[in-house]
């Protein structure tokens, strides 16, 4: 457990730069209130009012903190303050849409693979569908498929979707194509067939570049789901309470939400990551 | 069948490959006449670039030759493929890390449809064969070179192919391994029978190894020697000291320095 000083060292430099920078950006409104009541506030004052405003610019580490944990704990689940609950309605979406993502990436990846000609087709579009800006199509996707009637899950897994199948579709060709020259002739010798080669060879040997590209994939996904849940008006998901946070300047609902965000990325990462080990193990692959 | 057992097992009569590189044409093979009987052990023997392992590549039909005649039991070396007429062995062991030694040994017996019971029976078989008992249900990983080299060789040899083709497959390990190898792969080769053709560029090898020594040459890639063993079958390590096996290997020498005076 040697590594867990620079841990710390590293978390509590991050809190220490977060307080400071709260004070810089916060003292501005202590001051302005007491020039308007027209009292005049000592440091000691100014430090610890910049400590506990209700709408500061950058809320402190403890308020978000307890922002989190009321939002996890003290409300019940079907309130509209609940984190779990909004957690919950971007979590579907991200799965739904992780799913929908993958499959393609790879039904995508193993056509390219096999054919030349959806080779020279199909990447260049791929490649043309990350340059454009999510936020830009997003809101698009949304409103053709609202004035469709599809509203709710389907619209933000789409979009979540549209983010994650890149990575897979990258990784997963370039995952297929690893078996060398030697292997691919080795199978020749033994007359096998393309799909004897397919699931005897490339499909086993592109796995661990499949779980890295999952990696990306899962945290591309939860990233388009919420900026799928921004425009739409929509009022549950972490994207909407970062919306409904910033209209009415609550920003340590934002942070909140925020952080909600990250802890569910970083356990997605984690269950990607976990699952993968013990494949990987499973196949040998891991000693 | 019978009428063809004298019929030589490869049939090569003025075979020639050219690949088309950007620099221009390379002729990788030239005017190569060759026949070899079953239950050859036939090695190849030259410097890179000789067209040794071209030329076991076209009789196994991952290369195809640009004109002249080449058979493999008695059939066009495309179709010997698709009858799975051989097993081949290639310079890395190239086991799948996914499998364990057995599972690899399986692996072509999968692709070529046998039933549970007769995979299961044959890879018992030919892990005996090639001294790797007790080792089935390891990973590649935890063997060494040597053995995994060995586990290619039994994946080689796992299904009913009379014919072994070799491409250096004791390159990458050292002298020591490589001498225990060349004793239990004459051994092999006394019990099973098969016809084995051996690429190589060590002298000692191809001499301890082979009933016929084929001294080939590069630019163009061409044979310069065909030379017949006069050693027993039997062959101890230290069949390597003695006059008979010394004067081979002169003659081998001599006819790879007579290929690099034509340069």
């Amino acid at each position: 457990m040697r590594s867990i000083l620079p841990i710390l060292a590293v978390l509590s430099a991050i809190i220490a730069l977060w307080y400071g920078a709260a004070v810089l950006l916060n003292k501005q409104w202590t001051y302005d209130q007491a020039a308007r009541a027209g009292v005049t506030v000592t440091t000691a004052q100014m430090l610890a009012d910049t400590m506990m405003q209700e709408r500061p610019v950058l809320p402190a580490p403890h308020q978000v903190a307890k922002g989190l944990w009321d939002g996890f704990t003290g409300q019940k689940i079907t309130s509209k303050k609940s984190l779990v609950l909004h957690s919950w309605i971007t979590f579907s979406a991200t799965m739904a849409g992780f799913g929908l993502g993958t499959a393609a990436g790879i039904l995508l990846a193993v056509g390219i693979v096999h054919s030349r000609a959806m080779d020279m087709s199909v990447m260049p579009w791929a490649i043309a569908s990350q340059t454009i800006p999510i936020l830009a199509i997003a809101p698009m996707v949304i409103v053709v498929l609202a004035s469709l009637g599809i509203k709710g899950l389907i619209p933000k897994a789409i979009i979540a979707a549209y983010l994650s199948f890149f990575p897979v579709l990258v990784g997963m060709v370039k995952g297929l194509r690893a078996p060398d020259a030697m292997q691919l002739d080795l199978l020749r010798t033994y007359n096998a067939s393309g799909a004897e080669t397919f699931w005897k060879l490339r499909l086993p040997s592109s796995m661990p570049y499949l779980f890295a590209s999952l990696k990306v994939g899962v945290a591309a996904a939860l990233v388009g789901t919420i900026v799928a849940e921004l425009p739409a008006g929509a009022s549950q998901g972490l994207g909407a309470r970062l919306l409904s946070g910033s209209y009415y300047g609550q920003t340590i609902q934002i942070w909140s939400a925020l952080f909600a965000a990250a802890i569910l990325a970083a356990g997605l990462v984690l269950i990607v990551g976990l699952i993968e080990g013990r494949v990987l193990k499973r196949m040998g692959m891991v000693r | 069948m019978t009428e063809d057992v004298k019929a030589p097992v490869i049939f090569a009569k003025d075979l020639n490959l050219v690949f088309q590189t950007n620099d221009g044409p390379v002729q990788a093979l030239k005017d190569v006449n060759l026949s070899i009987e079953r239950g050859d052990f036939v090695s190849f023997i030259g410097p890179s670039g000789c067209g040794k392992t071209t030329f076991l590549r076209c009789i196994a039909a991952l290369e195809h030759p640009t004109s002249g005649t080449l058979t493999v039991n008695s059939i066009p070396p495309e179709e010997a493929r698709k009858a799975r007429s051989y097993g081949y062995v290639f310079q890395a062991a190239g086991l799948y890390p996914w499998r364990t030694i057995a599972g690899n040994v399986k692996l072509p017996l999968e692709i070529m449809g046998y039933t549970k019971a007769e995979q299961d029976a044959r890879v018992e078989k030919v892990l005996s064969l090639v001294d790797l008992q007790g080792f089935a249900k390891k990973f590649p990983w935890q063997l060494s070179g040597g053995m995994q080299q060995r586990a290619s060789i039994a994946r080689a040899l796992a299904f009913d192919a009379d014919i072994l083709l070799m491409d250096e497959p004791f390159g990458a390990l050292d002298e020591i391994v490589r001498d225990r190898l060349n004793e239990e792969l004459l051994k092999l080769w006394a019990r099973t029978g098969k016809t084995i053709g051996f690429v190589t560029h060590s002298i000692p090898e191809a001499v301890y190894l082979s009933t016929k020594i084929v001294v080939m040459s590069p630019r163009p890639g061409r044979i310069t020697d065909v030379i017949e063993s006069t050693l027993p079958k039997d062959r101890p390590l230290d069949i390597r000291d003695s006059a008979e096996f010394l004067k081979i290997a002169h003659r081998v020498r001599e006819g790879l320095r007579a290929g690099h005076a034509y340069d």
